[in-house]
């Protein structure tokens, strides 16, 4: 079990960018010609020498990916998150040996697969079920295999009236569907996983995300790069955060993820302006996270208490009860609860700061996001004067170290809340076995 | 490092490094067979949809050409053929080689930008894709070989033993063909600029190949010269079979032809392995 299947040593990925010179001040047309006649000649020089060329008249070397050292065990469930450009797609495409790293080795142990971006090699006027033939093949399935597991993939993808028609005369579900059932079939030793998610409809992301988590119980590796910090969370056991090109953190995936929204995401400040206004409603001026000492955070001990702050602005008399709430949801989207605040009398107009005070141990570990309102509450209706979804986020840090529920014990417990409750283990009986 | 790997099949262990030149290149071609298969087979039927007549064009083209060139050249020129051959056969034996050969190297020359999104997402040995184009080709080949048969009947021509000797200058067109595409699809792959080249090579080389006339008809002095292109070995091995002995072949030319042919193969795949370890890079 503990078997190393991908193991990586300094890797490194360099590519050469050119720029244009800053030297052209004064721009004359003998100047554009020379310079053109110049770097005509050192492109034929290049040419000749079978080097590549470069455009431009001063290159830089650009490191998508450096120092890159990790070991993966067989059956890990491993995440890449980063920021746009912090090499994830460079790793992958190292890995699935797309391109070649500059520095560094890695040995794989095992047929790679890359789940690619869903329907790539498919042929517009080919028919589903040729496009299975090609795209299972492309994918790396042996013709044998693609038969064996056919009318399962036909099944699947619930297209088996339309089997025989070009998919250029699919419905893009359809399509996304039939692609999707061609990858979900296939059986590597090691997935590679790059942003599937970001295409096709919720229902659609579900499915790939069931697929996956199954593929991971049988036991085979699966690399994830995902902007979908949620997706990540559930499904993966270990986290790599990448930071413009090398490895920031490396460790279990909630505390990857927590790594990444501090030190990336939340870079600056949880401390968010009001986006929309309007005239004769409540207006919305700002929110912001705080810890107990008042301070501006992002994330918090998962015993520590924490305040959300929302600043309104009452412009007129408004005739109902207006209630600040607050919407918390979990980073995959399932709302956990709304509360609203308690006892409120009429608002006369001016500008509010509301406070919701959280008790420690209420969450469990992981992102929330919070979404802030403001309702009116009449006699027989109400109205919602604004609802700024998932304005904040906060991320739950748990200690594995001095927290009295773990006894020890630092893997995921699942859950949304992780209440810290009362209880009492009392000796009722004496009697001995 | 204790065994670290040592514990499932040694022998799917995968290095990956810099520079790496790969000891089982020709092995790991092999091993992708079924996607080279499937491939072909994809540039096939994907050939001629939408078409009207479809697998047509393959017999359409080459007829019509064969058609000019023995009016132009056979009529109106009135060069000679070779020996008793009627001219028309004459012009067709040199034909399908040419369609072959320009086919599969036009095919081949844009193979890896047309598939583009592949090269970037997947890995295979890059060679697949233009070998494969080439099979399309050779398909065409094969099709408008039925013509050359019903022209046969036609001018009631029996070919000698000679004909059981085509497969050789086949695999010969078809290597001439494979050592420019490659060279030629992997600098596409950066410089789109060879896009543009090939259209004008396949014009050119039409009229530079002994395909409209018998290579006879060239100067003595400047056979050999003339022989440099590759193409009129394989043209002139085409007749010998075809048209049997009215057709010799020309010894010193044929063997430099093999010679540039053979260079060119070198050329085109040693550039190519050079080559492909970026094509993704750079797509």
């Amino acid at each position: 079990m503990n078997d190393i299947v991908i193991k990586a040593e300094t890797l490194g990925k360099m590519y050469t960018i050119g720029h244009q010179g800053e030297n052209g001040r004064y721009v004359a047309l003998r100047d554009v010609l020379v310079q053109n006649a110049r770097s005509f000649w050192s492109k034929t020089k290049d040419l000749a020498k079978g080097k590549p060329i470069i455009q431009g008249d001063t290159m830089e070397e650009v490191w998508a990916l450096k120092d890159v050292c990790f070991e993966i065990h067989r059956g890990e469930l491993v995440g890449i998150i980063g920021s746009n450009g912090a090499g994830k797609s460079t790793l992958l495409k190292i890995l699935s040996r797309i391109t070649e790293p500059s520095t560094g080795r890695v040995s794989i142990k095992g047929r790679v697969a890359n789940l690619l971006e869903v329907g790539t090699g498919f042929h517009p006027e080919l028919t589903g079920r040729e496009n299975i033939y090609l795209n299972g093949t492309i994918l790396g399935m042996t013709r044998a295999e693609i038969k064996r597991k056919f009318d399962e993939i036909v099944a699947f993808a619930e297209t088996e009236k339309y089997l025989d028609t070009p998919v250029k005369r699919y419905s893009s579900g359809m399509y996304v569907r039939l692609a999707f059932a061609v990858a979900a079939h296939l059986e590597p030793e090691i997935l590679v996983v790059d942003e599937v998610l970001s295409v096709g409809d919720i229902q659609f992301q579900k499915k790939c995300l069931g697929k996956m988590e199954s593929v991971g119980k049988e036991g085979r590796t699966v690399l994830f790069v995902s902007h979908n910090l949620a997706a990540i969370s559930n499904l993966c056991t270990r986290g790599i955060v990448l930071e413009k090109g090398a490895m920031a953190f490396d460790g279990e995936a909630t505390r990857a993820i927590h790594y990444y929204t501090d030190a990336v995401v939340n870079s600056p400040k949880q401390d968010m302006e009001a986006p929309v206004a309007d005239s004769d409603s409540v207006r919305f001026l700002s929110a912001r996270i705080m810890d107990a000492g008042g301070a501006i955070v992002s994330s918090v001990g998962i015993n520590n208490p924490f305040s959300i702050q929302m600043k309104f602005q009452v412009p007129k008399h408004i005739q109902g009860t207006l209630v600040p709430n607050c919407h918390f949801k979990t980073a995959d989207g399932l709302y956990a609860f709304i509360v609203n605040a308690p006892d409120m009398k009429p608002l006369e107009p001016g500008i509010y700061t509301a406070l919701c005070k959280v008790p420690g141990n209420l969450f469990n570990e992981g992102m929330y996001k919070v979404g802030l309102a403001v309702t009116e509450y009449r006699k027989t209706s109400l109205r919602v004067h604004f609802f700024a979804t998932d304005f904040l986020t906060i991320t739950v840090i748990d200690s594995v170290f001095d927290n009295p529920l773990r006894y020890g014990y630092g893997g995921p417990i699942p859950g949304v809340l992780r209440p810290y409750l009362e209880w009492t283990v009392d000796k009722t009986d004496m009697a001995q076995p | 490092m204790k065994n670290l790997f040592s514990t499932r099949s040694k022998e799917s262990l995968l290095v990956i490094e810099s520079g790496r030149t790969e000891k089982n290149y020709w092995a790991d071609l092999w091993r992708y067979r079924e996607l080279f298969v499937i491939l072909a087979w994809r540039d096939l039927s994907v050939r001629y949809k939408q078409t009207i007549v479809g697998i047509l064009w393959a017999i359409i083209r080459p007829f019509l050409t064969m058609v000019v060139f023995t009016v132009i050249f056979g009529r109106i020129a009135k060069l000679p053929s070779d020996g008793s051959a009627p001219y028309a056969l004459m012009v067709f034996a040199a034909m399908l080689p040419w369609s072959l050969f320009s086919n599969a190297l036009s095919e081949s020359s844009i193979s890896l930008i047309s598939n583009a999104n592949l090269i970037s997402k997947v890995y295979f040995p890059r060679m697949i894709m233009p070998v494969a184009t080439i099979v399309t080709a050779f398909v065409d080949f094969l099709i408008s070989f039925v013509i050359l048969i019903g022209m046969m009947i036609f001018y009631h021509f029996v070919p000698g033993w000679q004909l059981l000797l085509l497969p050789c200058f086949i695999i010969m067109a078809l290597l001439a063909s494979l050592g420019p595409g490659l060279w030629i699809t992997a600098l596409n792959v950066k410089y789109r600029d060879f896009r543009y080249v090939i259209p004008f090579v396949v014009q050119f080389g039409l009229y530079i190949s002994p395909v409209g006339f018998s290579s006879k008809v060239v100067p003595e002095q400047w056979r050999l010269l003339y022989s440099l292109n590759p193409m009129v070995g394989v043209i002139d091995g085409f007749r010998w079979c075809i048209l049997g002995g009215d057709s010799p072949i020309y010894g010193p030319g044929f063997l430099l032809g093999l010679a540039v042919i053979a260079f060119f193969l070198w050329l085109g795949v040693s550039r190519f392995r050079k080559m492909e370890k970026t094509f993704a890079d750079i797509i």
